[in-house]
């Protein structure tokens, strides 16, 4: 018979702190917490006695002084009486537009230029190696910088828009009427709403629903009935045609703003600076080779017995891609390609170097230097930045995981 | 017998058929363009495309270069030369390469002493990145930073070998001492160090230096003992970005893999700070990090103190290249099966012999593709200060050369120079970076 | 000798290969092929690894081309023809050596996959077939998980049901127990010999020389691209006429 009982245990000695593998941990974990206290303390403690020589103090109170200084591309109306914090508004939706409109058209030049490398065609594929070797391997500032120099020496000056005084006509007129390149932007047509126009973009949006609908009932009844349906162009008459009809029925609610050569420049319109265009340009053709790289190496990742078997199953070649190469690709291509949209929105922080009003402009730029107030200014601008990563970066993982291959 | 039928029963071969060329058409020129570049209607199109970009590309960019202007003194003299027909006007770059290279300030006289610099640094480098090289030369390796310094900064001789001796005391002392544990052993290394440089602080005071050299610092021990000392704010060109880029990469190596470690590590407290900082550092541009350099660090050193601008910098990009190196090595120990862990701890091995002697080399190799691209990342990366008002090529550029009266308006050539210089350094990394790669996955058979 | 190998195999060709000829590049890899393959034969190749005989398979179902010759599959010329290779590909199945499941698709998806997209089968009545050829491979239950999740056997049965579900008249096998561990072969080899002995015309690339004895009508021998030898299974075990064909046997039945 034997009595069960507890090992005997051991009585507790100081060296045991170092020793034992659980009193250690608990001792280096305290003396990282101790260090830590200490260092934070130090530069807490020179932090004042600088701020305290310097006659300054932390206070976020600036933010609501008025700004004094323009800024030359507003999504939103913004003057020089507006606050700091209204500058810094107007900067983050500047930064999140470029940020937006890069990762769009960096992914079109990306999937464009990854698959065609791979093709079969020698001249294309090395064609896109050489845009993918050149582009990675010079820094996005130098091609900003090019960028944005061509486009403010290479465009006409808006002189040459202008009417000559003895009645004859302009060197360059408007593109089509309504879009003219200039050394100084690009002026395109501005979209004008009346009192229905919203309207307007319900319908255009529900269409868009219409079309996921269409591609639905094409399925299921391919599903149920084994009958194939026409997708493509039903689609695009699903697009057009009630949002076309709906305009009409409105009285064209949606009006469109010319810009107009005027006495001296243009009246009317959009215009878009040359630092934006230089920017989302940059931007995207710069990050779009990175993503060339990633949408290859995703669809080369997946093995070539996929689609042997795929081929010896009776399937043709667009249907192998769609229903078995590009599913599992993209698992291994969008992780990397959310990486790459955070990399675009960082890097629009390099607008400050071209003169387009991003966050690091207003709040990183002007601000500071007019207020002083550098520590405040530069924490806000890291806090922004840092909010919007971790957000997606955590909606990457959600995403990550609900499509996990299902494993023993 | 079975009903096979007939025809089809016990054949044996027994002259062997000879391997016979392919037929015509069906290999060689004529067929490989057919199937690769004419295949079919989309891809001829593709085809003729592609050799009208190019085309375009070569009758743009070769009359440009062929009618160069070189030897002439400013924009003004170089536009009567070409007379409109759009030459390049690289008489710039042979007038400025310099000031490109070195920065505004840095002495003319001493622009041997950087060049010597880079090229010791691929004697330096080359016995870590090619492994057949007889390992003595690691002991170049190990002098090359304090040799380096000294060879761009100037100074005493003293200063570097002070600072040698002091890394050298506190490895011999970790020598001696880590029989007895890691930790100790650690410690001991770092007060020896600090005891050494306390000791010998005297050696390299202004006091030191007139009683060792007399009054005459220039004269006959000049070169052996002496360089004269150039400022770090008069540091600037290619040379900034090189500094800048080999220093912060060098430095973020030992700190990204003690984050990796503490990021992977059991205690809570530790892993947290890593986790903490690496989050925040890769959540944040550059630029804001070099803004802190630039107006937010100096409000955390004790007051009266100045701290050069570079050095700040170096921190700030340190801190931020070991965030992502972090990364890239967290992903190699993920790599390493769980095996190699459990037989290190079944033969006895602790927590830092086990890390030290299995599980880092292993993990180290296996990151290598991705602690290069974040090294020519950040190499890219440096020509960031240039918003901060450093000089480094960009800034130089963009500064000094285009806004002098002789070169304004000559912006083609010198972005094309400097895009040039970038290229040929990070395209020759990463293509060390695949000859590795290549080799190492043989070796992984 | 076993009833299997007894069958009376018929006059119906399901498979004529002549003067077949394949290059890669300027490789010889397939030299001469003369083959007819008569409807409910069942063949087992073998040969030493670079012999060329899964490249043989692979040109049947046109995964490989081939430069010169002539393939006729149940009647339909091999050509560039698409409409050719479809009709091929839908009469006969594959098997290969990684199983090559669909991972990101349940067992019964990837057995529902081609009758759906390739036939236009309903959806019902492919799901119908589907259970059916699971339970005949003996895994009716794992029908909605996934690849991952089962054993490399169970891999391989289903991926034999996946290519029954196309009610292929021809069945392709490449080496489809290589890379399994020793105790699941048994089951895919009783799969494939239930198979033959329902009358599937069967070609069969395997080193497993037991199965050959108990179920192939013919064994063909291939070295250095081309047929060696062939004959029934205990004349080529027992009495193997060429030189090469007895060195290749002694090493593989010597252990």
């Amino acid at each position: 018979m034997t009595i069960a009982t507890d090992p005997p245990k051991a009585s507790f000695r100081l060296s045991m702190l170092i020793n034992a593998t659980r009193y250690r941990s608990y001792t280096f974990q305290a003396i990282a917490l101790l260090a830590l206290i200490v260092v934070f303390s130090i530069l807490g403690n020179n932090l004042a006695q600088n701020l305290a020589a310097a006659g300054l103090n932390i206070s976020y109170e600036f933010l609501g002084d008025p700004a004094g200084y323009d800024i030359n591309q507003q999504p939103i109306p913004y003057n020089s009486q507006d606050t700091h914090m209204r500058a810094s508004v107007v900067g983050a939706l500047n930064t999140l537009i470029v940020a937006f409109l890069a990762c769009l058209t960096a992914t079109v030049f990306g999937v464009i230029a990854g698959v065609l490398r791979l093709s079969n065609n020698w001249i294309i594929s090395k064609l896109m190696s050489l845009y993918v070797e050149i582009f990675r391997n010079i820094p996005v500032l130098i091609w900003l910088i090019i960028i944005f120099t061509v486009t403010a020496n290479v465009f006409a000056p808006i002189a040459e828009f202008r009417l000559p005084r003895d009645g004859s006509d302009p060197e360059r007129t408007l593109i089509f009427g309504v879009m003219a390149f200039t050394n100084q932007g690009v002026f395109i047509p501005k979209l004008v709403f009346g009192d229905n126009g919203a309207l307007v973009i319900y319908t255009f949006l529900a269409s868009i629903l219409g079309v996921f609908g269409l591609r639905r009932y094409a399925r299921n009844k391919l599903f149920n009935e084994g009958k194939t349906v026409p997708v493509l162009l039903p689609a695009l008459a699903i697009l057009i045609v009630p949002t076309v009809l709906m305009y009409f029925v409105l009285g064209r609610p949606v009006g469109v703003d010319l810009p107009e050569m005027g006495r001296f420049r243009f009246e009317g319109g959009l215009q878009l600076r040359t630092s934006f265009i230089a920017l989302w340009f940059a931007l995207s053709i710069y990050t779009g080779a990175f993503i060339a790289e990633n949408v290859r190496a995703g669809i080369l990742a997946i093995s070539k017995g996929q689609s042997e078997a795929a081929a010896a199953l009776g399937l043709r070649s667009g249907r192998i891609m769609n229903l078995v190469i590009l599913p599992q690709a993209l698992r291994v291509i969008i992780p990397p390609l959310i990486s790459q949209y955070l990399n675009i929105t960082k890097n629009s922080s390099l607008a400050i170097a071209v003169g387009y009003m991003d966050l690091t402009g207003t709040l990183g730029g002007i601000t500071l230097n007019q207020t002083g107030r550098a520590i405040e200014s530069v924490l806000l601008l890291m806090l922004f930045y840092l909010t919007f990563s971790l957000t997606i970066s955590a909606l990457m993982n959600v995403y990550n995981n609900s499509i996990k291959l299902k494993e023993r | 017998m079975s009903d096979t039928h007939a025809q089809t029963v016990a054949f044996v071969r027994h002259t062997e058929i000879p391997p016979a060329p392919p037929p015509a058409g069906q290999a060689g020129a004529v067929k490989w363009m057919r199937e690769n570049l004419f295949s079919g209607p989309f891809n001829t199109v593709m085809t003729l495309l592609g050799v009208y970009i190019i085309y375009s590309l070569i009758v743009g960019i070769f009359p440009w270069i062929a009618n160069s202007v070189w030897g002439v003194d400013n924009i003004r003299a170089c536009r009567e030369v070409t007379q409109g027909n759009g030459g390049a006007c690289f008489a710039v770059i042979e007038q400025r390469w310099q000031q490109l290279l070195f920065g505004f300030e840095y002495p003319s006289t001493e622009y041997w002493r950087p060049t010597t610099a880079f090229v010791l640094l691929f004697v330096a480098v080359a016995p870590v990145l090619f492994l057949n090289l007889p390992r003595a030369l690691l002991i170049f390796t190990g002098i090359y930073p304090f040799l380096a310094y000294w060879l761009i900064w100037g100074g005493i001789i003293l200063i570097p070998i002070t600072a040698a001796l002091g890394f050298i005391v506190g490895y011999f002392a970790f020598k001696r001492l880590e029989h007895n544990s890691f930790a100790i052993g650690l410690f001991g290394a770092v007060a020896a160090a600090v005891l050494t440089w306390w000791l010998t602080d005297f050696l390299i005071q202004p006091a030191t230096r007139g009683v060792l050299f007399g009054t005459d610092p220039d004269g006959m021990l000049r070169g052996l003992l002496y360089q004269p000392e150039v400022a770090s704010r008069n540091m600037g060109g290619f040379m900034l970005n090189m500094i800048l880029g080999t220093v912060c990469v060098s430095l973020s190596l030992p700190i990204g893999i003690a984050l990796a470690l503490g990021r992977q590590s059991h205690m809570p407290i530790i892993k947290w700070i890593c986790v903490i900082f690496i989050e925040f550092i890769r959540g944040v541009p550059l630029i804001t990090l070099l803004f802190v350099a630039n107006v937010v660090l100096a409000y955390f050193f004790p007051p009266e103190t100045t701290i050069d601008l570079i050095l700040r910098v170096i921190i700030m990009i340190t801190m931020f290249s070991s965030a992502y190196i972090a990364e890239v090595i967290r992903g190699g120990l993920a790599a390493l099966p769980r095996g190699q862990y459990e037989a290190a701890d079944s033969l006895g091995l602790d927590y830092a012999q086990a890390t030290r002697l299995i599980i880092m080399p292993q993990a180290l190799k296996i990151s290598i593709p991705g602690s290069v691209n974040v090294a020519v990342g950040l190499f890219k990366d440096t020509t960031l200060v240039s918003v901060i008002s450093m000089f480094d090529l960009v800034g130089m550029i963009r500064g000094p050369i285009l806004s002098s009266t002789d070169w304004a308006g000559v912006y083609w050539e010198l972005w094309a120079f400097a895009a040039a210089l970038f290229f040929v350094v990070c395209y020759g990394i990463s293509q060390y970076s695949q000859w590795l790669e290549r080799k190492l996955q043989t070796g992984h058979r | 000798m076993n009833d299997t190998a007894a069958m009376k195999v018929s006059d119906e060709v399901a498979i004529d290969i002549q003067a077949m000829n394949k290059w890669y590049g300027t490789f010889h890899v397939l030299r001469d092929i003369d083959l007819t393959v008569y409807r409910g034969e069942r063949i087992v190749i073998c040969g030493p690894s670079g012999s060329g005989k899964s490249t043989l398979i692979r040109c049947i179902n046109a995964l490989e081309e081939h430069q010169q010759g002539s393939i006729t599959v149940d009647g339909t010329l091999l050509s560039s023809d698409l409409k050719n290779i479809d009709t091929i590909r839908s009469e006969v199945g594959m098997c290969f050596q990684h199983f090559n499941l669909f991972p990101h698709l349940t067992i019964l998806e990837n057995c529902t996959l081609a009758p759906i997209w390739v036939r236009k089968t309903p959806k019902k009545e492919a799901e119908a077939t589907a259970m059916h050829f699971l339970e005949k491979v003996k895994i009716p239950d794992q029908a909605l998980k996934y690849p991952g999740q089962l054993s490399g056997g169970q891999q391989q049965r289903v991926a034999i049901a996946r290519s029954l579900c196309m009610k292929p008249r021809i069945m392709l096998f490449d080496e489809p127990t290589s890379a399994l561990d020793p105790e699941m072969i048994k089951e895919v080899l009783d799969t494939m010999i239930e198979l033959a002995e329902e009358g599937m015309t069967m070609l069969c690339v395997t080193h497993e020389m037991g199965f050959a004895r108990q179920v192939a009508n013919r064994v063909i021998f291939m070295d250095a691209g081309q047929i060696v030898e062939q004959n029934e299974p205990e004349e080529f075990f027992n009495n193997p006429k060429s030189e090469r064909t007895q060195l290749f046997l002694s090493q593989i039945l010597g252990h």
